[in-house]
């Protein structure tokens, strides 16, 4: 049950995609959300279309998972259609009782989900193939910069490392004490909401008093190897940029331009 | 007189129907007779502990059937909460599940689930507390002001308090000092004689198994390897040390000197046993 639940999604590989520096990915992750808000028709979703299909491609992730994490959004998705088709003003497509349907208002469903589908899947794709530990390594060097400002680029890095790295362990523990509790009569799955709350009382305060001892306990083993924060820590696998990152740099900012010209000389939509 | 715990076919599997798919108990059969003690031994990842969880509903078997005093567990699901009152079941280090500002609270916690009156459960509180051998003075205390071992015998005396027909405790011993050890393992004993309650104890020493129980189940590779007498059992020293496990210290002492041609039809696996025949011997020696 609890232990079944997947933690990130990275997808272990060594495809093209797997191989650009994570920090090259992260800020090619932004351009790409950039990129699918300047889109004004339908064409230059066609090339965003394109571009996202390409990268799941080289990236050798099995496209149905890829469109298994589109799922969860879609009641999202039906929603924000329903409102577009029905409260757009404009010429009416047909009637059913009170409510009309614009072609106005059914281009614009269409588009949002469009775009919608389009980000889900395409920032996925950050995390489908960077693991997580890169991940918070190339948003501790890109906030370096910021350190001039005394943002704690280092600590963030450092607390998400080791959030991420005890996600599973807590869940583990909380398996354990919720089978004690279980064992000792706890009920948790009948009665009304506010007996249920009062029921994972049980369960949360084992889970904090623990998950506090670990806090001291890892902080304590941290000072003995002598851990003193980021200052004058090396890494033993040091991020570079590679050719490869330029080329997907390029590939990018090629998308954006044709978007930008599709837009200059194909009629918009909204 | 019918079985106290009675497991038919009963199988396992985790992760079912995924590549991590792995049987974590293959068929297993087993007739627990009432008023036993039972060591249950095993190498890690034999399938000890998912076979104790079985027994009281938490976990939910693959296909087989578990019988407690002759009920089928599974056969009405609003009633698994009463097995798990029956058949008590201390998880390895038990302190990390107390919870309530008091250890008298924390004791009461199965009790009051039981639903039962506020007398009654005062009663059994203060019983079980003396049962695990605390003073009652501790019973206001918060249980994260206690030691590692009191808080682990107020674990221990939380589930007791159910008064389970079936006592079932997962390594109640590890990692506490030889002191602790003892103490809890006689305190166990000792309600085991008080109450004549059935009792399964989970440990990865030989020495206290066969100190203290009088029947022994071996698990090995997710298949139940024996049950039988304790004595039985340690008789099968090669087959036991094949499995990754081992016989009391003082089993192997007597191997060796029945090797040698001493004590050839003896079956010695209590210190205390083994002296007294010494002794006899070494008398017959003077003579």
């Amino acid at each position: 049950m609890l232990r079944d639940i997947t933690l990130g999604q990275y997808f272990i590989g060594n495809s093209v995609i797997h191989r650009i520096d994570p920090r090259m990915k992260i800020l090619l992750t932004i351009a790409f959300i950039t990129m699918l808000f300047i889109v004004k028709n339908f064409i230059g979703f066609a090339v965003a279309i394109v571009f996202v299909f390409a990268v799941i491609f080289l990236s050798k992730i099995p496209l149905k998972l890829v469109v298994k994490g589109v799922k969860p959004i879609v009641p999202l998705i039906i929603f924000t259609s329903l409102l577009n088709m029905f409260f757009i003003s404009g010429k009416t497509l047909f009637e059913i009782g009170f409510l009309k349907i614009t072609v106005e208002g059914l281009n614009l469903a269409i588009f949002m989900s469009v775009r919608i589908i389009l980000l889900i899947m395409g920032t996925s794709m950050l995390t489908y193939t960077t693991s997580p530990i890169a991940l918070t390594d190339a948003i501790e060097r890109l906030l370096n910069p910021l350190k001039k400002i005394k943002f704690p680029a280092h600590e963030m890095a450092m607390m998400m490392t080791i959030a991420l790295r005890f996600i599973p362990t807590l869940i583990e523990e909380t398996d354990k004490i919720m089978s004690a509790q279980k064992a000792r009569g706890a009920d948790l799955e009948s009665g009304n909401l506010i007996q249920r709350a009062k029921a994972l009382i049980p369960i949360l305060i084992p889970l904090f008093v623990s998950a506090f001892m670990r806090a001291g306990e890892l902080a304590m083993a941290m000072e003995c190897r002598c851990y003193q924060g980021g200052q004058g820590r090396t890494r033993m696998r040091e991020l570079h940029y590679s050719k490869l990152d330029v080329y997907s740099a390029i590939i990018m900012a090629i998308s954006i331009v044709l978007i930008v010209l599709i837009n200059i000389f194909v009629p918009t939509i909204i | 007189m019918s079985a106290m715990i009675k497991v038919e076919n009963l199988t396992h599997i985790y992760s079912k129907d995924t590549p991590f798919e792995k049987a974590a108990i293959k068929d297993v059969n087993l007739e627990i007779e009432e008023g036993e003690f039972v060591g249950v031994i095993g190498h890690t990842g034999s399938g000890k502990s998912t076979l104790i969880q079985h027994l009281n509903g938490l976990l939910k078997p693959d296909s087989g059937k578990i019988y407690i005093d002759g009920q089928d567990i599974w056969e009405n699901k609003k009633n698994i909460r009463q097995v798990r009152f029956n058949v008590g079941l201390v998880f390895q280090y038990p302190e990390y599940q107390l919870f309530e500002e008091t250890v008298a609270k924390d004791i009461a916690f199965g009790p009051t689930n039981m639903g039962l009156s506020q007398d009654e459960i005062n009663e059994r509180v203060e019983q079980a507390i003396e049962f695990v051998g605390l003073s009652r003075d501790l019973l206001q205390k918060s249980p994260f002001e206690l030691s590692g071992g009191q808080k682990r015998r107020v674990a221990i005396a939380g589930v007791i308090a159910m008064r389970p027909k079936v006592l079932i405790l997962d390594e109640p011993t590890a990692g506490l000092d030889p002191k602790g050890r003892d103490r809890i393992l006689s305190q166990i004993k000792d309600y085991h004689k008080r109450t004549g309650s059935t009792i399964l104890l989970v440990s990865h020493s030989m020495e206290d198994i066969a100190k203290f129980a009088n029947k022994a189940l071996v698990m090995n590779e997710s298949k139940l390897f024996a049950y039988d007498t304790v004595e039985n059992i340690f008789k099968q020293s090669d087959s036991i040390s094949k499995m990754g496990l081992s016989v009391p210290q003082i089993t192997k002492v007597f191997d060796k000197l029945s090797e040698k041609g001493y004590f050839t039809n003896e079956n010695i696996y209590t210190v205390k046993y083994a002296t007294d025949l010494l002794l006899k011997h070494l008398k017959k020696e003077e003579q």
